[in-house]
Order: structure tokens, then C-alpha cells, then sequence
């Protein structure tokens, strides 16, 4: 395997990475102010991601990173191409981080309040818009030969420029999609991390939202089996984890039901990030296919990705240990009533 | 409708990054405060250190936060409006921001979390240990991005290559140890001491002297104190001083590097320096200019305050050297990179220069006269009119070193122009080529907007931990639980337990050692 292979899989793993650790923080934030009654329970399913969430939201730090490192080209046509999108991402998880980060510095509970229905909207807000986002990375942009997205016309036009992608059915299958994987995860994480009644409702919750998803996905398995578009046997098995996830998480096995749930958000994440890496196509252009990115036309050069290899190889497994431990650390359930001592 | 792309998209870069650089010096200096308070709780035991070290990790927090969804920006900005730039320099700007994510950005992330909910998890040792790696992540941060500003000013260690129209990496450590870059940093550093020491200086002063603190909440000077109150009084004095040395340190060592970056500049940025002392005519022996009033559309000045063979000295270490002027040097890059004007805004040049060096002297000057008058325990005199009123301006202090840092940097940027790496690519090459005018002013209305709410909320925020007395503002709110019982809270928050009474283990901020 040379160089540029081992890279993509290394793009590809840390958006997997961020997917699937930020994904429970968006559920998370969503999920507070419907599980938890009072302040107290809001506060607690809040705090079982308070340590956390920075950390996690460095993986896109370190996804954006990589690809600009290992492939400038596709990130440019990327975040060019998806311009407003990503505006918009970056100001819903600036208004997410700042909730999160200021709710307990001021001692009001109509001040925790406000931010947690402001954490639990741009929680919402962001992880639709990155679900019908990785529908787009799979389908691919109208590239033209110089690798950019162009419009022609006025003002209107060149709004829609960017926006216009994300005006179809399955990226908005994708944002349903994705608002479901987060729920999922944040309500497994919750169960995972708290006792008494809010354990309880997010146990519940998580029960219904993988039974809907099984559900949903047997049907889509069947639809596209049906119609014959294609092979069926990822919505089969995506199903079928589902009905174990839900199984699982109405015994109140909240780990288990926590790691498959992110199974499924990792290997819904790899098929849109490698939907045309059989051809070598990174990023497909919807005008022409030549115009697509190929691993080839969009990495760096060698010495770049020698460069970041040597520090992938020393920095990032230490990453992981350290962010292991962070969690080892602080892996005490977090209690959802008052207890006295 | 006529809307310049390219204007707008510079703008909005400009108002992004710099509202972002108000937020990473603070972090960096509180972070350093942070780790050094903490280390001195933990050598000595003295209360008022742990105090103060809540108080001071608080802000860090708060301030941390909003540097990480504003960095968060810039590592998309490239992208966004700069695609050209991004696929030109793709190679140099890649790894550094990987890097930076890598080495740093995870450091800080994690172990601030680590610090901040480990109080009574973590060994005493270690959970010390935490505070100082996320100091020393925040400076790795600065370098290693310094580096990829420095690389613009002075392109090193990279090949072009024509086919692909692109730079190569040729070497990380060239890349890192770039001369502007071994001079900035140590000179950005100084400059962010400047700024979180004057907030400090600040808050520490208000409280000492204004707002002083007594166990009912926020007092006036005169009523009856207990020991508390007296205890944290001189926990704030100590806080005024510790930012008050920040302060002045701060400023001499700006002063020094920037004697250093200067001549670093004027070797490989020469119209730079040109722009900054609007000189015209190659000079020998040059004057520096103190104030000047030009003549419109440019030439030299009718008026010049002056100090004689200053600039030379600056310049280049030498009175008699010879410093060229903007016109030979349009010249001489006239014939070397085609026609076109290769002279930046000169007047922009000149003017953020003087305001970076006089704005940052005078908090200098303000923080040497703090501790000068509270020298060896002193009690400033806040009887005395003048002394009252001084006082009611501190607020306003810390937004002396955040306005010479900025023009610093709007001096830095400008003066470049009109290249994006010198020599290299012009400003108007590396802009996205799709990218319209109307995507360009909804992202810079949508970031403006978005920036300045986040700007108010902070400031209240932190108006509202200073305000508090020093162990309620350590240990108040969601951290613990024992909420204050405010609107819209259900009965069962208030009906059962006493304040203080309810805790257990995960949430538990104060420390129990």
C-alpha cells in the first residue's frame, strides 16, 4: 500500500473517529432538556459530556487537518464548494460550544436553561447539517475542471451556488438519518453514565429510537432490493445491529448497546466518505467525471505526507491513550438525584 | 450589484482571525497564571493560592471556549474563501494545521477537562501536572501556527513546483525555524502577557480597591470586615500585582523582541519597514519618524516629528546604515515580479505601527505605576479624587494591550499586501474562484453577527465570576449542583437538602484536599 492509501484510510478514520464520539455529544445536548425534569437532571446529562465534548470536538480539528494535509484539493473543493453549509456548521458549533461552556459559569437556572435549549437546537442543528453533508461527499459536487464549484449569475444565484446541494431527498434522508444515530448514541451514553430516573427515561428512549431505526431501515432494505439499485446487504445488516442495539439497551446493557450503535455510525460514515474509492475517485464531480478528485490528483506531495506520517505515527496513538485516560479517569456515573452525604 | 469579491472575503478574514487572536493570548497567559497559581497552592498550602487558582481557571475556561469554535474557523477559512490559496500552499499549510491539532490542540482540550472535572480524581501531582501540559499545548499552538503566518511573510524551506503551479515541502524544520518565526513568537508571547496580565491587573485592582469583598456579597469600603474579607482583599491584591508584573514584563519584553522582528523584517520584508515609516527616498542614516502629516495621494510628508538616525539604528543595528525607501523598492520590484504596484496602504502601514508601540507603552506605563504605588503592601490612597476616578477606569485597561496587538497585527498583514506569500502569490490569486459576493457578505454578516453576541455573553460572564466572592465563584453553579435556587427552578431543586449539602463525587468541583 503506498503513501496516499494509508492516508485516505487515516482521513477517513478520524472523521469515523468524530462522527461516532462527537455524534453522542449532539445527542447528548439534544437529549438534555427532554430527559432531564429539573435543573438538577439537566445539569447531571449535561455533565456526562462536560469533560469530554473539547476533546472530542478536537477530532474534527485533527479530520479538517488531515485532509488539508494529506489532500488539499479535496478539502478546497470541499469547503469551498460547500460554502454556506459550512459556514453555517461552523456557527452552529460555535453557539453549541459556548452554551455548553458557559451554562455552569453563571449561577441562575433561568441562565442554565437558556442554554440548554440553546445546546440541544444547534446540537439538532449541526448534526442534520452533517448528515445531509455526508450524503453530498458521497454523491459529489459539481466540480468543473479547475476543481470549483461556479455559478452563473446574480446575487441569488450565487447564494444557491453552495446551497443548492443540499435541496434534495436524500440529503435530507441524511439529516434524518443522522439526527436518529446521535439520539441514539447520546441516549446510550446518558444510560451509560448517570443512575436513577434520567438513566431510566434515556433508556427508554434509546429502546424506541433503534427499534424506529431497525424498522426503517428493514424498509429501505426491502425498497432497495425491490427496485434493485443496488446490493441490500448493508441496510439488512444495519438493521439487524439495530434490533440487537435495542434488544440490548432493554436490558439495560448500556455498553453493548453503546458500541453497536457506533459500529453502525462508523460504517455508515466509511460508506460515504469511500462511495467511489473503487475507482480511485475521492470526490465525484457530477458534471463530468473527469472532473473528479482522484487520490491521485488530490494529495499532497510526498514529502508532505512523509512529513505528517512521521507525526501521525509518534502523536496520534498517544492521543488516544491520553483521551483514554481522560475518560478512565472520569468514568463515575453521574448521579440524576440529589443525594445527601 | 457591484460587490468586490475579493474585498469582502479579505474583510471577513480579517474580522474572523482578529476577533480570534483577542481570545488566544488571554488563554495563553491565564493558562500560564492558571498552572502558576496552582503550583504555588501546592507548594505552600495557602489558601488564598487555591482561591485565586479557581478564580483564574475559571476565566481560562471560559475564554478557552470561545478560541476553539473561533480557531475552529480559521482552519476552515483557508478552505472556504482561499481554495486557490489552500491548493497552492496546500503542502505547507496542511501539516501545519494538522500538526497543530495533533500536538496541541488535543493536549489542551483534554487535559483542561482533565484538570477542571479531576479535582478529587486525580493524584495531587498529576492533576498539577495537567494545568502545566495545557500551558505548554497553548504555546506549541502559537508556534507552530506563528510558523504558518511566518512562511507568508518570508517563504522558506519549500520548492515550487511549476507543473502542478504548487509549493513543495522541503523541510518541517526549516519551516518551523524560520527566521520571522523564531522572532515572532517570542515577541507574540510577550504581547499576550501584556493582555492577560492587564485583565488580571484589572480584576484584581476592582476588587482590591473598588468592589471590595465581604461575605454578603459584593460591600463598599468601610463596613465592618471578618477575617474573610480581609483575607480576600489581599488575595486580590496579590492578583493585581502578579497581572501588574505580567503587564510591565510583558511590554519591556515587546519592546525587545520587537527590536528583534524589526530587523529580522527589514531584511526580508524591506517595503515593510518602509511602509511603517512612510519613507519614500532611500536614506542614509535614517531619521525616525515620530509623527508625520502627509501630503494627499502619498510623497513625502509636509510635516515630520523626528528622531534623528533612529530608524537605522532600528533597522538595521547601525545610525549610519541605509534604509531603503518605498519608491526604489517599487522599482526594483517593478523589474523583478512585471508592472503593478507592489506598495502597500502606506498610511494604514504607518499609522498601526505607532498605535501598536504607543497603545502597548502605555499599558506598560499604567501596570510599572500600579506596582510602584503598591509597593511592599502600600495602600493606594483611594481617598484621593484622582486616584478614585483613575480606578473607575480599569475596566478599559485590558483593552489597551488587545488594541496594540491588533493593530500589531492589522500592521503585519496589511504591510504584507499585496502579496499572501511574499513574493510568491498575489492576494487576489488565492481566493476561492467560485466564490460569489453574496456568499462572501452572508459569511462575513453571519460571523460579525454571530461574534459579537458571543462577545457580549463573555464579558457578562466573566463580570459575573469576578464579581462573586473568591470561594463562591470557585465553586458555584452546575459544576456542583448546589444551584442558588433562581426563577423557574422545580420544587424538588429547592424543597429538600442545604446549599452545600448535596454533593457527591461527580460533582464535586472543590477541592478536597
Amino acid at each position: 500500500m503506498d503513501l496516499v492509501t494509508v492516508w485516505f484510510a487515516l482521513v477517513v478514520l478520524c472523521w469515523v473517529l468524530f462522527f461516532v464520539l462527537e455524534g453522542f455529544d449532539f445527542g447528548v445536548g439534544a437529549l438534555a432538556p427532554l430527559l432531564g425534569r429539573d435543573d438538577h437532571e439537566r445539569s447531571a446529562a449535561v455533565r456526562t459530556i462536560g469533560p469530554f465534548w473539547d476533546g472530542n470536538e478536537v477530532w474534527l480539528v485533527a479530520a479538517v487537518g488531515v485532509t488539508f494535509a494529506a489532500f488539499p484539493d479535496w478539502y478546497a473543493a470541499l469547503m469551498s464548494g460547500l460554502f454556506l453549509p459550512f459556514v453555517l456548521v461552523l456557527l452552529l458549533l460555535a453557539g453549541r460550544g459556548v452554551a455548553l461552556e458557559f451554562r455552569g459559569k453563571h449561577s441562575g437556572a433561568a441562565w442554565r436553561r437558556r442554554c440548554d435549549a440553546w445546546l440541544a437546537a444547534t446540537s439538532l442543528g449541526v448534526v442534520a447539517l452533517f448528515g445531509a453533508l455526508l450524503t453530498v461527499f458521497a454523491r459529489g459536487l459539481a466540480l468543473g475542471a479547475d476543481g470549483e464549484v461556479t455559478s452563473s449569475g446574480g446575487l441569488g444565484a450565487g447564494l444557491a451556488r453552495t446551497l443548492a446541494p443540499l435541496a434534495s431527498w436524500d440529503a435530507l434522508a441524511g439529516a434524518v438519518v443522522a439526527v436518529g444515530a446521535a439520539l441514539l448514541l447520546g441516549a446510550t451514553f446518558i444510560g451509560l453514565r448517570t443512575t436513577g430516573p434520567l438513566r431510566v427515561r434515556a433508556q427508554r428512549v434509546a429502546v424506541v429510537v433503534a427499534a424506529v431505526g431497525a424498522g426503517a431501515l428493514a424498509v429501505a432494505a426491502l425498497v432497495t432490493a425491490l427496485v434493485g439499485t443496488g446490493p441490500a446487504v448493508l441496510e439488512t445488516a444495519g438493521a439487524a445491529l439495530l434490533a440487537v442495539v435495542a434488544l440490548l439497551a432493554a436490558r439495560r446493557r448500556e455498553a453493548a448497546a453503546f458500541a453497536g450503535t457506533a459500529v453502525v455510525v462508523a460504517a455508515a460514515v466509511v460508506a460515504a466518505l469511500t462511495a467511489g474509492i473503487a475507482d480511485g475517485v475521492v470526490l465525484a464531480s457530477t458534471l463530468d467525471p473527469a472532473y473528479s478528485l482522484t487520490l491521485a490528483s488530490a494529495s499532497a506531495t510526498d514529502s508532505a505526507l512523509r512529513l505528517i506520517s512521521w507525526a501521525g505515527v509518534v502523536v496520534l496513538p498517544g492521543v488516544v491513550v491520553y483521551q483514554a485516560f481522560s475518560y478512565w479517569v472520569l468514568r463515575q456515573r453521574v448521579a440524576s438525584e440529589r443525594v445527601a452525604t | 450589484m457591484d460587490l468586490d469579491v475579493l474585498d469582502i472575503t479579505r474583510l471577513q478574514f480579517a474580522v474572523v482571525t482578529i476577533y480570534h487572536y483577542l481570545f488566544v493570548p488571554l488563554s495563553i497567559t491565564l493558562a500560564a497564571v492558571t498552572a502558576g497559581l496552582h503550583t504555588a497552592w501546592h507548594r505552600t498550602g495557602r489558601e488564598r493560592y487555591r482561591r485565586l487558582t479557581l478564580l483564574v481557571g475559571k476565566l481560562l475556561l471560559v475564554t478557552f471556549a470561545v478560541g476553539v469554535v473561533t480557531g475552529l474557523v480559521q482552519e476552515f477559512q483557508f478552505g472556504l474563501g482561499w481554495s486557490d490559496f489552500a491548493r497552492a500552499y496546500g503542502d505547507v499549510f496542511g501539516p501545519t494545521l494538522a500538526i497543530e491539532g495533533m500536538l496541541a490542540f488535543f493536549l489542551e482540550a483534554t487535559f483542561l477537562g482533565l484538570w477542571y472535572f479531576g479535582w478529587d480524581r486525580l493524584p495531587r501531582r498529576l492533576h498539577l501536572a495537567t494545568i502545566w501540559v495545557v500551558a505548554v499545548g497553548t504555546l506549541i499552538s502559537a508556534f507552530v501556527i506563528l510558523a504558518a503566518n511566518a512562511f507568508m511573510q518570508n517563504p522558506v524551506a519549500y520548492s515550487w513546483d511549476a507543473e502542478r503551479g504548487r509549493a513543495r515541502l522541503e523541510s518541517f524544520l526549516g519551516l518551523m525555524t524560520n527566521p520571522v518565526n523564531l522572532a515572532a513568537f517570542p515577541h507574540t508571547i510577550a504581547g499576550a502577557a501584556m493582555l492577560g496580565g492587564a485583565l488580571l491587573l484589572a480584576i484584581g485592582a476592582w476588587r482590591r480597591w473598588v468592589h471590595v469583598p465581604t461575605a454578603s456579597g459584593l460591600g463598599e469600603p468601610g463596613e465592618p470586615e471578618g477575617d474573610d474579607d480581609h483575607e480576600q482583599r489581599l488575595a486580590f491584591g496579590t492578583l493585581a500585582r502578579v497581572g501588574a508584573w505580567l503587564t510591565l514584563a510583558g511590554g519591556v519584553m515587546t519592546a525587545l523582541t520587537g527590536d528583534v522582528l524589526g530587523k529580522v523584517m527589514t531584511e526580508v520584508q524591506p517595503m515593510k519597514m518602509a511602509a511603517a515609516e512612510a519613507l519614500y527616498t532611500t536614506t542614509a542614516g535614517a531619521p525616525f519618524s515620530i509623527l508625520a502629516i502627509g501630503r494627499p495621494g502619498g510623497g513625502e510628508p509636509f510635516f515630520s516629528l523626528d528622531v534623528p538616525y533612529l530608524l537605522s539604528v532600528l533597522a538595521v543595528g547601525d545610525p549610519t546604515a541605509t534604509v531603503q525607501g518605498i519608491d526604489d523598492l517599487q522599482a526594483q520590484y517593478a523589474a523583478q515580479f512585471g508592472p503593478g504596484s507592489y506598495v502597500p496602504v502606506v498610511w494604514m502601514a504607518y499609522w498601526s505601527f505607532r498605535a501598536m508601540i504607543g497603545i502597548g507603552m502605555a499599558a506598560a506605563a499604567i501596570a510599572a505605576a500600579y506596582l510602584w504605588a503598591t509597593r511592599r503592601g502600600r495602600a493606594l490612597p483611594v481617598g484621593n479624587r484622582w486616584v478614585a476616578r483613575a480606578l473607575r477606569l480599569l475596566p478599559v485597561l485590558p483593552l489597551l494591550p488587545a488594541a496594540a496587538g491588533t493593530f500589531g497585527w492589522v500592521f503585519t498583514e496589511t504591510a504584507r499586501q499585496p502579496w499572501l506569500a511574499f513574493g510568491l502569490t498575489r492576494t487576489e490569486d488565492g481566493i476561492s474562484p467560485g466564490l460569489t459576493a453574496g456568499e462572501a457578505l452572508a459569511a462575513l454578516a453571519a460571523f460579525t453577527l454571530a461574534y459579537g453576541v458571543i462577545a457580549v455573553v463573555w464579558t457578562r460572564l466573566v463580570l459575573h465570576v469576578v464579581r462573586q466572592d473568591l470561594d463562591t465563584a470557585a465553586i458555584s453553579g452546575a459544576e456542583r449542583d448546589d444551584d442558588d435556587g433562581d426563577a423557574g427552578d422545580g420544587p424538588a431543586a429547592d424543597g429538600e437538602g442545604t446549599p452545600g449539602g448535596r454533593r457527591t463525587r461527580d460533582d464535586d468541583l472543590a477541592p478536597s484536599y
